[in-house]
Order: C-alpha cells, then sequence, then structure tokens
C-alpha cells in the first residue's frame, strides 16, 4: 500500500516492557515520509507508548524497556551511540495537554534555539516569526509576543507548542492526541494546521477521535490489547480502505463502535 | 446539634484560644514594655557604661553579618542537594537514605550544634571561634529548610514542562537550570528566608563557635568574634550585675529579633503569594 512512497520510519518487532509487564507486542509497521499516519484504538492499547517509543521519551520514565528496532531514515535509533539530544531534535513531540513554559510567547518558541546556543538575535527573531507563521500564531501574536504564554487560550497555546516545535526544524512531528483538551473549533483549526505542515514534515498522530483520523490522515494503525493486555497492531493501511472496507473484522467493530 | 458535637467543637476553639491568646500575650508584653526603648539612638549606637545604657548596634550588626554569611553557605549547598534527590536521584535508595538524614538533621538539639561547630569548624578546621565558624554552624541547622522546601518546590513543578524541553531536545541540566529552577524561585526563596528567620533567633549554635558578650569594636574579618541580638538577650537577662536596670535594654533587643524574624516572614508570604499569582496569570 505504501509502496511508492518513500519510507521514513520503519519500525521492526518493537516489544515495550514496563517491568516485567508487556506493554506493546511485536509491533512491525513502516511511516512514509511526508504524510499524516494516525494511531487509533481504545484507551491503553499502548498507542502513547508506541508514539513515545519514536523519539525515546518512554526512557524519562523509570523501569521501561524497549526490545526491537526503529529505523529513522535507515538508522536504529535504538542503537547504543545514537545522540538523543540530536534525535529529539529531528523528531519532535506535542503533547496532549498545551504545556507551554511560563515564560513569554518569543522565548517559548526561542527556547529551542537558546539551548543549540544560538544567541544571534537577528536570527532568533527570524526564526519565531517564521515559526509562528507556520504554525498560523503570528497575526494573533505579533503584537504581545513578550506576553506570557500562559495567557493565550488553550488552542493558541497548543498552536503555540506547535511553532516551538518548528523551530528547530525537525523532520517527524509526533502528535499525542494534540486536540483532546481542546474546543471543536480550536481543534479543526489544528487539523487544517496539520494538512499543511503534511507538505514538509511526517506527522505521526495518536487519536481516539476516530473521526478525526479520519478527516486528516492518509494512513491508519489500529491498536488493540490482547488477552493480556498487551498492545498489538490489528491492522495497518490506507485511511479510506481502513474506515471503508477494513479486513479485519475487530477493526471495522471498533470503527462502527462496537467497542473501546 | 448533638451534645458530644457542641463539646468537640468547644475543646477544639478553646485549644486554638489558648495558642492564640498565648501568642498575643507574649507580642503584647513585649511590646509594651520595649515600644519606649526603641530609637534611632538605641538601633545605631553601642553599649555604654556596663551594658546599662546605649543602643545595640554591635549586636545587630553582627546577627545580620553571621545570618548572611549563613545564607551564602546554606543556599547553594542547599538547592543544589534538593536538584540531586529530586532530579537525578528520585527514587534510588541513596536519596532515601539522604532524605533520611537531612530529616534526621532537622531534629537533632541546637546545642548539639553547637558542640559539633566547636569540635569540628572551630578546633579540627583551625576556622577558630568567630563570624565564619558561627555561620556554618548555625547553617547546618537550617539546611534542612532549605533543602525540604527547594524539594517541594521542584516536585510542584509540572512534569509537562520537563517533558516538552526534553522532546525540544534540551539536555537533563538544560531543562533543570532553564525550566525547573526559574520555575521553583519562589519557593527556594521562601526556603531561604525562613531558614534566615530560624537561624537568626538561635543562640545555642553560636554559643561556642564565635559570639562574644561584649566588644569594644566591630569584626572586621570572617575569623573575628561578634556581637549577637539572642545571645545579648540571654547575657541581659542572665548575666548582667543588675537585671532590673537592663530590663528596659532587654525588652527592647526582645523586640527588634522579633521585628526582624517577622518581617522576613511575611516578606517570605508575600514573595509565595506574589509568585503564584504570576504563575496563575
Amino acid at each position: 500500500m505504501v509502496n511508492n512512497l518513500k519510507i521514513k520510519i520503519s519500525v521492526r518487532n518493537l516489544n515495550i516492557y514496563y517491568g516485567s509487564f508487556l506493554a506493546l507486542k511485536d509491533i512491525t509497521l513502516d511511516i512514509p515520509e511526508k504524510s499524516i499516519t494516525a494511531i487509533i484504538g481504545p484507551s491503553g492499547c499502548g498507542k502513547s507508548t508506541f508514539l513515545r517509543a519514536l523519539n525515546r521519551m518512554n526512557e524519562l520514565l523509570p523501569d521501561v524497556r524497549t526490545v526491537g528496532e526503529v529505523l529513522l531514515d535507515g538508522q536504529n535509533i535504538y542503537s547504543p551511540n545514537v545522540d538523543l539530544v540530536a534525535l529529539r531534535r529531528k523528531v519532535g513531540m506535542v503533547f496532549q495537554r498545551p504545556n507551554p513554559f511560563p515564560k513569554s510567547i518569543f522565548e517559548n518558541v526561542a527556547f529551542g534555539l537558546r539551548i543549540q546556543g544560538i544567541k544571534n538575535r537577528e536570527q532568533i527573531e527570524e526564526i519565531v516569526e517564521l515559526s509562528l507563521r507556520r504554525a498560523a500564531l503570528w497575526d494573533e501574536v505579533k503584537n504581545k509576543l513578550h506576553k506570557s504564554a500562559l495567557e493565550l487560550s488553550g488552542g493558541q497555546q497548543q498552536r503555540l507548542c506547535i511553532a516551538r516545535v518548528l523551530a528547530v526544524q525537525p523532520e517527524v512531528i509526533l502528535m499525542d492526541e494534540p486536540a483532546s483538551a481542546l474546543d471543536p473549533i480550536a481543534t479543526l483549526r489544528i487539523e487544517d494546521l496539520m494538512r499543511e505542515l503534511r507538505e514538509e514534515y511526517t506527522i505521526v498522530i495518536v487519536t481516539h477521535n476516530m473521526q478525526q483520523a479520519a478527516r486528516v490522515s492518509d494512513f491508519t494503525a489500529f491498536f488493540l490489547t490482547d488477552e493480556n493486555r498487551a498492545g498489538m497492531l490489528i491492522e495497518y493501511g490506507n485511511t479510506s480502505e481502513i474506515f471503508t472496507m477494513p479486513k479485519d473484522p475487530r477493526t471495522e467493530g471498533y470503527i462502527t463502535g462496537r467497542y473501546g | 446539634m448533638k451534645f458530644r458535637e457542641k463539646v468537640y467543637v468547644f475543646f477544639t476553639a478553646l485549644t486554638v484560644l489558648i495558642v492564640v491568646g498565648l501568642l498575643f500575650y507574649i507580642i503584647f508584653d513585649i511590646v509594651r514594655n520595649g515600644i519606649g526603648v526603641i530609637s534611632w539612638e538605641f538601633i545605631s549606637q553601642p553599649p555604654r557604661e556596663g551594658m546599662t545604657k546605649g543602643g545595640i548596634f554591635p549586636a545587630l550588626y553582627g546577627t545580620l553579618l553571621r545570618t548572611l554569611l549563613m545564607l551564602i553557605f546554606v543556599v547553594p549547598i542547599g538547592v543544589f542537594t534538593a536538584v540531586y534527590l529530586n532530579e537525578y536521584g528520585s527514587g534510588k535508595r541513596f536519596s532515601k537514605w539522604i532524605r533520611l538524614a537531612i530529616n534526621n538533621l532537622a531534629s537533632i538539639p541546637s546545642i548539639v550544634f553547637g558542640l559539633f561547630g566547636l569540635g569540628f569548624f572551630v578546633l579540627f578546621l583551625r576556622f577558630g571561634a568567630g563570624l565564619l565558624s558561627a555561620s556554618l554552624t548555625v547553617g547546618l541547622l537550617t539546611l534542612p529548610l532549605v533543602v525540604v522546601s527547594t524539594e517541594e518546590a521542584l516536585r510542584a513543578v509540572p512534569n509537562s514542562y520537563r517533558e516538552a524541553g526534553f522532546a525540544l531536545g534540551a539536555t537533563k541540566w538544560q531543562v533543570i537550570r532553564l525550566i525547573v529552577l526559574p520555575q521553583a524561585l519562589p519557593g527556594i526563596l521562601t526556603g531561604a528566608i525562613l531558614s534566615v528567620g530560624r537561624g537568626m533567633g538561635e543562640v545555642a549554635p553560636i554559643l561556642f563557635t564565635g559570639v562574644a558578650y561584649y566588644l569594644p569594636y566591630l569584626p572586621s574579618s570572617i575569623f573575628d568574634q561578634f556581637m549577637d541580638l539572642g545571645y545579648h538577650i540571654y547575657i541581659m537577662t542572665t548575666q548582667s550585675f543588675d537585671v532590673e536596670l537592663t530590663r528596659p535594654i532587654q525588652y527592647g533587643s526582645t523586640l527588634v529579633l522579633l521585628a526582624l524574624t517577622f518581617s522576613l516572614n511575611i516578606v517570605a508570604i508575600l514573595i509565595r503569594s506574589k509568585m503564584r499569582k504570576r504563575r496563575l496569570g
């Protein structure tokens, strides 16, 4: 199904354990470049764990063990000589709840540049403006760049978080239910933004909102738990096919709302 | 309301009254007897005529200096300890032992700190009895306060901020320095101020480590001996050749010491509430 597209991320036999509990079982899938891949499934099926495996954020939790390979442009991000800082710059992340730093709007976007040691004020200003424009937030905040980011609405905060990620010029953007804490209008704006960003970035989004997955994504992966509560991949394919003619009866059951 | 319920309410209200009443009685007594003595001369002049007249300036000066010196030692050490415990070593067995040690430190009688200071700083490290040894000894006593309040402040920083920082490619130290510590600053400041309030009034730890009964000159180096407000009150009430004669000075000194610690506590409360408001805004 994806054979005519360049593969950006290739997940090979990924297993993730929390202590002795197997949370994610033998996941293998290919994520194509410059497209939106949605991960759907009921709560607790390991969607977020899978997403956080793609920039090694699971390692911030104690007792997490990852087995298998995640190839980013053919390089295994779990090999021992990988630079975590460089990896996370390449693979940015937007979280479920908007989490801007309690700093000014400007400083939020500039943060990623400052930690890279960029000091040139003009360069920083330029990138901040560009990132805010790309995140469709510039017009709303250009006159209050030095006000606290916490004064923005939830939807604006989430777009600010996206701008913050864009500023470090990532190649992949991971989104963990980015609109679940937002109202419907703010949600639609985020979805529009995702469609625009797809032109340049590879986007992987976790969502429990099936309509959202159907609206924005090119490819959809459906996760479900097995009898031991380990998350596994049931079906993966073009979004239109998954939603109109799923091959697996469990996918059909979930999509038609029989469980989850 | 049932009768038994009423009895409980009555007793809890009574205990509150006792506590508040005692506090107000002490404050009232000190203010009533001390306010008349307070004057610019009392604050700015040294004692005269065998310490039966004059002011308390050298004692005030010594107290402020040794407290400032204490802050310089205790804040960095306390903050970095808390950063280690909360950010690097959380959950490790080693941290649990350190935390246990710190909690125990807080329950050691202050005179024991004084003796330790004498043995360790004054004699073993040969700092002699003076400002340095005394400040370090009081610093040990207030260290747990700084560590505990800093740890609390660090814990209150939402994990989502740390995650956002890591996800942008920040190193652990960058996350701590640029995100966590600025956010925890009000809590750290509060801890520092509380430790000042606590340390300033302590007498036992400085008893053998540097305080002097009377000095005709001000300390000019950190190894010099110094006069101190709390100790001044103590000697005026117990060692003075005429306790009744110096009564006004005793009350005046106590009032000054209380005013200092109270105002510091109020500053701590103000900082905390102001920062809290800013964080929500």
